[in-house]
Parts: structure tokens; C-alpha cells; sequence
């Protein structure tokens, strides 16, 4: 998986968490709770799905990597391997 | 004796029970029944759902009070009736009813009469509690092989469940209140809840003599306790600050029972049970604040997996009519992404609201010594009539010892 493409996913997640989310319009540096209005269940569950659907579970001590969906989605490139 | 005097028809009314158009809230005056769930003929026992009812804040899952047989049916699908209104006859004698499944009635303590739900003891994993979150099943409707429930045995119940809705995907279906514009119903549905939250507030502050309690807590402790417990378990179980803190503030409330209950006609209730009613916000705006029920027998785990339920089905619009009707004592937490501090309206007919403020980092003076902490600014709203400010201040000191030791806090009680 690429990094485009592990970006398509996290935007697809994000989706079907937050449907009103603007999921094209996500600032990749800017903090995604704000970005996608994703409160602290809501990214607990993008996590879940992420590892569901990736196969990669983010530790929470990572969680300071994957704020942005740059971060996330460099993350999950990088530990796909 | 009295009874071989009477009629043969008082004997008959004796066992027909009626069941009405619920109060799911203080401001609610009317319903719409969208939907029933059962025909005339079935049986049905105590915390069934039985009929969906559309109110201005969503569509609810409306339970039964009692076992019986539905004998008639009187309110059509679409009608809108009041609350009070009979909706269906019951035939409570007529009845061969089964044992509940143990796993759902060993949960505990004594029901009240008037309040009948589902027990949140039901044993099932994370996964499948999540299928049945997502597929809008009630765990405790469910048979777990093994004692324990399992994704299988959720979608089975799925398969044979006709007058369910179809199944889902993976993803939850849109609120109901999402892509408000450019649908006329679902704008007309926003306007309406928004007048129901304005009446009730209205009603609030003008009755209520509120009073208003601010301390800040120490959530370094709690903090590190759950890295530590995060850092063992996978994903779907890890655990979010917000159990905590709403298990702290169900512990709270047992040792001060005057911020837990219901003030009607001017005489404070004390409940013995603590169903804290959880303020979700919902997506295209508006608030919903089911309950929790038993918050304060629960440990964190079941807690934690609880509130995902809840928060998921009142933004699906699924909720039931028990979690709507009896929240004791409402918390709201602004979270993550919150202001610092707020200074809540108390829902009526209940006494106390709690308020969560966003966890910050501040300076923070131990033994002399100054360095920096992750705090949370911890208000309490709270009723005059009910009580004063140092029971007020008590109810705090109590969170706040909660936080501070929560290993404590983290099993379950009778």
C-alpha cells in the first residue's frame, strides 16, 4: 500500500465515522479531531477500523504519530511492511 | 373475603395490563409510534422492545413494562398520540412465560417496578458487542453459546429477526439528524429538538434555583494508569479517560445521595440505582442525554463498552425507552476538543449536572514544588431546593478522591 493509498483508506474510515465530514477537504497536517470534528470516541474507533481493516495496531504511545492524516497514514505505510 | 364478591370481569381486567405512549424525557408531550414490533397473539416479557416511537429527538426503542400476551393492538403505525395514551392491551395471565435468561436477570439488584430494561451483565466479546451495537441488537436478546456471546451468535439473531431493519454494513448508518439541509423532514426533525432543548432549559432555569460548584483535579494518576492498562490490550479494548471519570462521579454519588434522584411536586426522591445520563452531541447539531444505567455497579471494562454502545446508538437512533426516561444524574464532558471548563443546566426533574471540562496540562504545586500536571476542571450545577454548597463541595472532594486512586475505581460492586 502506498501512502496515497493508505491516505484513501483512513479518509474512508473517517466517513463512515463522521458521514457530515468534508473527508476530501482534511487539511493532511492539520489535527484530525479538529479537521473531521472527531471527538475522543470517535478516533478511539478510527483506530479499531484502522486495525480491522489494515491489519495495524497503532499502540496508544503512538497516538502523538497519527494526529494528522499525513502522520496516520506515513504510520500505517511504514508498518505495513 | 372481598375477592369471591367480585364480578368475573374484575378478575379479567385484573390480568389485562395496558401499555401506554411513554414519557421518554421531561419535555416530551407526544409521540409518534412508528412502528410495532409484535402482533396480537405474541408474548412478550418485561424489557422486550415492542414498538419504535418517533419523538423530537429521535426515533426510540420502546420496551414493555411487564410480561404478558399483546391481546390488541389500538394505535396505528403514523398516528401521534400523547404520552399516557394506550397504545396496546396486554393479557398478563394468559402467559407461559419462561424464565428470563439468568445471564440477564442475575445482574442484580431489585428492579423497580416501573423500570424495566436490560441488564448490562450480559457476557459477550468486544466484537460482538460491537456487531450488535452496529446491527441495533440487544445483547441480552441474544443466545451465547458457551455462556458467552460471540459475532456468530449476533448475526444470527440478525438473520432470524425479520422485523428488524435490513442488515447493515460494517459502517453505521447516518444519523438521522445528519445532511440536515436539503431534506425538509430532517430539517423539521433539528427544529424540533431544538425546541425541545430550549423548553426544557427554559423550564430549568426559571425552576430551578441552581447553584454552582468548581474544583480542578489532578488526573495525573488516572492518566498513567490507563497508559499502563492501554499498553496491554488491543485496540477495540482500550479505555478512554471519560470511564473514569464517569465512574468516579456514580461512586460520588452513592456517598452523596442528594445529586442522585428526582425532585417532583416539590419532595426530593433519592434513587437508590445510579443511571448517569451521558450528554451526546449529536452530528448536524443538537443533544442527547441517555442513560447509563447502573454506572455505579459497573467496572471500567463494561463501562468503557457501554458507553461506545450508547454514544453509537443515540447518533444511529437507537436508543431505548428506559435509557430516555430515567437517567438520576446527568455528566457532561466537553472532551478532547472542548472548552476548559462549563457550567451546566441541570436537566429536570433531576437534581445535579456534572461537568467535565478538556484535559490540559497547567502548573501544578506539590510539596513546594512546582511542575506540570494534566488537570481537569471538574463544575457541579445543583439544585438549592435539594441541597447546599458543602454537600456540593463533598460530591466533589469525592470525585476527586475517585481520580486519585483509579485502581479503585476500576472493578465492579453490588
Amino acid at each position: 500500500m502506498t501512502i496515497e493509498e493508505s491516505r484513501e483508506v483512513v479518509r474512508a474510515l473517517i466517513a463512515g465515522i463522521a458521514p457530515d465530514a468534508d473527508v476530501t477537504g482534511i487539511n493532511p497536517d492539520v489535527d484530525l479531531r479538529r479537521e473531521a470534528d472527531l471527538d475522543s470516541l470517535d478516533f478511539q474507533t478510527l483506530i479499531e477500523r484502522i486495525a480491522d481493516t489494515t491489519g495495524v495496531e497503532i499502540p496508544e504511545a503512538d497516538y502523538p504519530q497519527v494526529r494528522s492524516l499525513r502522520g496516520m497514514s506515513e504510520y500505517i505505510e511504514a508498518h505495513l511492511r | 373475603m372481598l375477592s369471591a364478591s367480585l364480578p368475573p370481569w374484575s378478575e379479567w381486567w385484573a390480568v389485562m395490563a395496558e401499555f401506554r405512549m411513554p414519557s421518554l424525557g421531561a419535555d416530551m408531550t407526544e409521540g409518534t409510534l412508528l412502528e410495532w414490533l409484535v402482533q396480537p397473539g405474541d408474548v412478550v416479557h418485561r424489557g422486550d422492545i415492542v414498538a419504535v416511537v418517533d419523538t423530537s429527538k429521535s426515533a426510540i426503542d420502546v420496551e414493555v413494562f411487564q410480561d404478558g400476551r399483546i391481546a390488541e393492538l389500538l394505535v396505528d403505525p403514523g398516528a401521534t398520540v400523547p404520552v399516557g395514551t394506550v397504545l396496546a392491551v396486554l393479557d398478563g395471565k394468559n402467559v407461559d412465560v419462561p424464565e428470563a435468561p439468568s445471564d440477564v436477570a442475575a445482574s442484580g439488584a431489585a428492579e423497580s417496578p416501573q423500570v424495566a430494561r436490560h441488564r448490562g451483565s450480559v457476557k459477550a466479546s468486544p466484537l460482538a458487542r460491537r456487531r450488535a451495537a452496529e446491527l441495533g441488537i440487544d445483547l441480552a436478546s441474544v443466545h451465547g453459546h458457551g455462556g458467552v456471546i460471540s459475532v456468530a451468535d449476533v448475526e444470527a439473531v440478525e438473520t432470524h429477526a425479520p422485523t428488524r431493519e435490513p442488515a447493515t454494513t460494517s459502517e453505521p448508518a447516518p444519523a438521522p439528524l445528519d445532511h440536515a439541509a436539503g431534506d425538509p423532514a430532517v430539517a423539521d426533525h433539528a427544529a424540533a429538538m431544538r425546541r425541545a432543548i430550549a423548553n426544557l432549559m427554559a423550564r430549568s432555569k426559571r425552576e430551578i434555583p441552581h447553584y454552582y460548584l468548581q474544583t480542578t483535579v489532578d488526573m495525573s494518576r488516572a492518566l498513567e494508569w490507563l497508559a499502563h492498562e492501554n499498553a496491554e490490550r488491543a485496540v477495540s479494548d482500550r479505555l478512554l479517560p471519560a470511564a473514569l471519570l464517569l465512574k468516579a462521579v456514580a461512586r460520588a454519588a452513592r456517598e452523596v445521595p442528594e445529586m442522585n434522584g428526582f425532585l417532583a411536586d416539590g419532595v426530593f426522591t433519592p434513587e437508590k440505582h445510579v443511571h448517569l445520563g451521558v450528554a451526546v452531541s449529536l452530528r448536524g447539531g443538537g443533544l442527547i442525554a441517555p442513560a447509563l444505567h447502573d454506572a455505579d455497579t459497573l467496572s471500567v471494562n463494561e463501562l468503557m463498552s457501554q458507553l461506545k454502545d450508547l454514544v453509537s446508538r443515540s447518533r444511529s437512533g437507537r436508543l431505548r425507552s428506559s435509557e430516555m426516561s430515567d437517567p438520576t444524574l446527568t455528566v457532561t464532558n466537553l472532551g478532547e476538543q472542548g472548552a476548559e471548563l462549563v457550567h451546566g443546566v441541570i436537566y429536570p426533574p433531576q437534581v445535579a449536572l456534572v461537568g467535565f471540562g478538556r484535559i490540559v496540562e497547567r502548573p501544578w504545586a506539590v510539596n513546594g514544588m512546582l511542575t506540570v500536571h494534566p488537570v481537569v476542571a471538574v463544575t457541579l450545577a445543583a439544585d438549592h431546593r435539594v441541597s447546599d454548597g458543602h454537600r456540593g463541595g463533598i460530591f466533589l472532594a469525592a470525585i476527586d478522591r475517585g481520580l486519585q486512586s483509579p485502581q479503585n475505581l476500576q472493578e465492579g460492586e453490588a
